[in-house]
């Protein structure tokens, strides 16, 4: 009968530190740890010596005094009497508008390519492939700084769009045109669009000075309210049909119940545009030197807006490609076998499946639009960059503490984005046992 | 009584065509252009899209200007040649500036030097690429060295220089032919050389930094024996530090003063254009790959410690955007580093965004881990072999292998993001260079010539290079399926 013996155990030694696996990656922390210590002591002990060489030091006092810059757009009421504090507040905004707007125009831009890239019209492919070639192998900013000039050099000049005498003498037209129906106007200044306007407002509130909209407020819950109540019949509708294989028709009520609502609250507030334009004098002459009324959207904004979403639509088309490509062609011919219709098919077969594949990269490119929407420093856009990274970095001259608190917002944003992404991949992997 | 069958046929009928529609160009047609209504309308639609994209620039580079002196004579010449109010393309301005949008303000006169690191490059990338392989190694060193020396020729070097580089590129090529493993030495030197090539001054002061590697790794390979890996390598980093740090200056100062060879130094203010981007492109990716692969086995390691600070520095640089990074190299490095030390902006930048670019390597090269099965690692320890052995032989091969289309996607985003530098006041082709051309008086309003010229070369390097990587993923893919 064997008996298993303990290996004998020996002695603690010195050098069981360095030969002995059991300790030597205690030893191999310990010591970088040790490195890291020394490391960052040196680091900020440089930082000291150099503030006090340079009679600084660190202090977030700025944010409360006065910018004393203008911020051309402002989401939230800004002057240049406001406080550095809220130009970064401006900034971020103006950061989070560009890349939300980015995001979605991406989105749409890049499934609409990668869905064409894939079908069996061959020309419309070809295009697609060079339409995702040219502009993911080119710099984001060239195109940035393209287009961005292109609105300011070849875009007619505010002047051409007015009405002069001459012309109601001869009953000529101004030469630039508006686009949309004469909705939009895109001169070399700015693009000007029509704005929502409410004959009758539920008034608005200042909640810690950030106007609160009650009007926006009350369409937005009623949106979502009608969005929720969309859920509920639908899933009402699919519980009908698990349990007795007939699914009711619910279209005309889902569209009833989102439309319906919004548009009713909309009528009783008195919506309506209001389309920029020229004063106009008694005989129909343009009077002013710009327009009135409506909203100017400047051209950094337009530019980046553009520039990133078509750039960063091409990496999505690759991603929706290349997710709807890892479905096996099994999977479709199943579902044709079981009797789905194609597009059936598409929606409830491969789609879904598809989806697990393509959100994470389509995810991290959101994350790398936001991430590059600093880019828009390029051309003056004043985004977080702009203006807690740029001008009042500039003129109170604490590099240390902007750059830094800069870099904080950044990284806070990606992590929430990349949280967002985790969530949604937890909630739709696979669940294997 | 007999029926006759009034008809048999006794020899079969010879294949019949098939109808028109179902064979040939037709059926392609049908079936690739106007399957339904609704591909019938996605092929006129772009038929439409490129007979506007072709009415609109078949034009303008038809009535192409090569030779005028500014945009004014540009438009002139277009004028007299192709009419009133006709539009052209004004290549004029390349014909003029192409140096300063290649070498930015490099030295005229030493334009041979950039371009003969760059057919080095090539020949020190090829034993990377095919290591061993005797025809594609020699193909790499030769092709881009005759490439090198004609576009020398076309720079105008002086005969001196031309013969000088042609021979070396002829000899290195040789080395290809002959010893293609032995190429690899070539490619460890190679930064030094390039180096030396590009900034110029003393010879002595790239050999002082190769003689500090050589005492670093004869010390590991001396000492990893007696002591293990990563202690023999803390004490070569340590006397290596020692000797660029304190030694080495002295002595390479006493080498000039003795022997002053050297090359006419160039300042880095200077550089500018496409130099620009590929000193900062090749510098950073080739740095960030070792820094990758260790943070990446940081990452996966089993100390805490390492673990966390992998993960810390993985995840901070990759949530903020490069040009924070280049800020921070232009601004507040000045805080972080010793009082009166102060290295140019070049290499500042170059060093942030060599960490910048290691932390999305480590997360190729993780990826390329992740994605090697367990019993890799396992079969490895079966063996017996150390961490590092098994690193080396079994584990990195593989990784690697499997990560190569992300690092050249990497590389092709970083050498992209190269253009960014000139936020922070460099003279990239893109903003940089083309800002001061287009602020000349001479050319004030011309935007789409420089611009298309500079994508038009970002575009045929990024474009081959991802082109090459999914040729090598192709070829690389040994599992079955």
């Amino acid at each position: 009968m064997a008996i298993a013996t303990e290996a004998p155990k020996a002695d603690f030694r010195l050098s069981m530190l360095i030969y002995d696996t059991r300790y030597r990656s205690i030893t191999i922390q310990v010591i970088v740890l040790g490195l890291f210590v020394a490391f960052v002591w040196w680091l900020l002990g440089n930082v000291q010596t150099n503030l006090a060489a340079k009679g600084k030091d660190i202090s977030y006092s700025f944010l409360f005094s006065r910018a004393g810059y203008d911020i051309d757009q402002q989401l939230i009421p800004y002057t240049n009497d406001s406080t550095h504090g809220r130009a970064l507040f401006i900034g971020l905004l103006n950061t989070l508008l560009v890349a939300f707007f980015g995001c979605i125009l991406a989105t749409v831009i890049g499934v609409t390519a990668g869905v064409l890239r894939l079908s069996k019209n061959w020309l419309v492919g070809r295009l697609m492939t060079v339409y995702v070639e040219v502009f993911r192998n080119v710099p984001l900013l060239l195109w940035i700084i393209l287009s961005f000039t292109i609105f300011s050099e070849e875009m007619p000049q505010v002047k051409d769009f007015k009405v002069t005498q001459e012309m109601v003498d001869t009953g000529s037209t101004p030469e630039a045109e508006m686009i949309l129906f004469g909705t939009v106007a895109v001169s070399n200044r700015s693009t000007n669009i029509p704005a929502p306007m409410l004959d009758r407002p539920l008034g608005s509130a200042m909640i810690a000075d950030v106007p609160i909209n009650y009007s926006t407020l009350a369409v937005l819950l009623t949106l979502f309210g009608s969005i929720w109540i969309n859920r509920r019949i639908v899933a009402s509708a699919k519980a009908i049909q698990e349990a007795t294989g007939v699914r009711p028709v619910t279209w005309w009520k889902s569209l009833a119940v989102i439309i319906l609502p919004t548009t009713a609250l909309l009528l009783a507030l008195g919506l309506h545009w209001d389309i920029p334009r020229f004063a106009i004098n008694e005989n129909g002459v343009s009077q002013g030197f710009n327009f009135i009324g409506g909203i100017s959207v400047a051209h950094s904004f337009t530019a980046l807006l553009i520039a990133l979403s078509i750039y960063h639509g091409t990496y999505i088309a690759e991603a929706v490609r290349a997710g709807i490509l890892a479905i096996s062609r099994g999977q479709s011919e199943a579902a044709y076998a079981l009797g789905l219709r194609p597009n059936r098919t598409m929606s409830l077969v491969i789609l879904p499946q598809a989806l697990r594949v393509i959100v994470p990269p389509l995810i991290s490119q959101f994350l790398n639009l936001t991430k590059n929407t600093t880019l828009g420093m390029a051309i003056s856009y004043l985004d977080l960059k702009g203006t807690l990274g740029g001008i009042t970095l500039n003129q109170t001259g604490r590099e240390l503490e902007c750059m830094l608190l800069m870099m904080l917002i950044y990284l806070i944003l990606s992590l929430l984005i990349s949280l967002g992404m985790n969530i949604y991949n937890a909630s739709n992997t696979l669940k294997e046992r | 009584m007999s029926k006759s069958i009034s008809f048999v046929r006794s020899e079969m009928l010879g294949q019949q065509k098939p109808p028109v529609s179902e064979a040939g160009a037709l059926k392609w047609v049908r079936e690739n252009l106007f399957s339904n209504l609704f591909n019938t309308v996605l092929t006129l639609l772009g038929l439409y899209v490129i007979f506007s994209l072709i009415t609109a620039i078949y034009p303008w580079l038809n009535n192409s200007v090569w030779n005028a002196n500014s945009l004014g004579e540009c438009r002139d010449i277009i004028a007299a040649t192709a009419g009133e109010g006709a539009i052209g393309a004004c290549w004029a301005l390349i014909n003029e500036r192409w140096h300063q949008f290649l070498f930015g303000f490099y030295n005229q006169d030493a334009y041979w030097r950039p371009l003969m690191a760059f057919g080095m490059l090539f020949v020190a990338l090829a034993p990377v690429l095919y290591f061993g392989l005797r025809r594609p190694t020699t193909l790499m060193a030769a092709v881009p060295s005759v490439l090198m020396v004609l576009s020398l020729f076309a720079v105008g070097t002086d005969a001196w220089h031309l013969f000088l580089v042609a021979v070396i590129l002829a000899g290195l090529t040789g080395l290809a032919y002959l010893a293609p493993k032995k190429l690899v030495y070539f490619t460890l030197l190679f930064p030094l050389i390039a180096f030396y090539l590009i900034w110029g001054g003393a010879v002595w002061a790239p050999i002082g930094v190769f003689v500090g590697f050589a005492i670093a790794a004869a010390l590991l390979v001396g000492l990893q024996a007696r002591i293990g890996v990563i202690p023999a390598a803390g004490i070569a980093a340590l006397v290596a530090v020692i000797w660029w740090l304190f030694i080495q200056p002295i002595v390479t100062g006493a080498l000039f003063s003795v022997m002053p060879i050297g090359l006419e130094p160039v300042d880095s203010s200077k550089f500018g254009g496409f130099l620009l981007s590929f000193v900062i492109g090749v510098t950073a990716i080739s740095g960030s790959l070792p820094i990758g692969i260790l943070l990446a086995l940081g990452r996966r390691s089993d100390m805490l410690l390492i673990k966390a600070l992998s993960v810390g520095f993985i995840e901070f640089v990759r949530g903020v955007p490069l040009i924070t990074m280049l800020f921070t190299a232009s601004l507040l490095l000045q805080y972080f580093l010793p009082p009166q030390t102060n290295f140019d902006l070049i290499l500042r930048v170059i060093i942030l965004v060599t960490l910048f670019a290691s932390a999305y390597i480590a997360e190729v090269i993780r990826g390329g881990l992740a994605a090697l099965p367990r019993g890799q690692t396992e079969a490895a320890d079966a063996l017996g072999l150390d961490y590092w052995q098994a690193q080396r032989l079994i584990i990195m091969p593989q990784a690697l292998k499997i990560a190569i289309p992300g690092i050249v996607s990497s590389f092709i985003g970083l050498f992209k993001d190269t253009t960014l530098v000139a936020l922070v006041g460099l003279a990239d082709p893109l903003q940089g260079i083309s800002k001061i051309v287009r602020a000349d008086i001479a050319w004030k309003g011309i935007y789409w010539e420089p611009y298309l010229f500079v994508g038009a070369i970002f575009f045929i390097f990024c474009f081959s290079m991802s082109r090459y990587s999914m040729y090598l993923e192709n070829k690389l893919k040994t599992d079955h399926r």
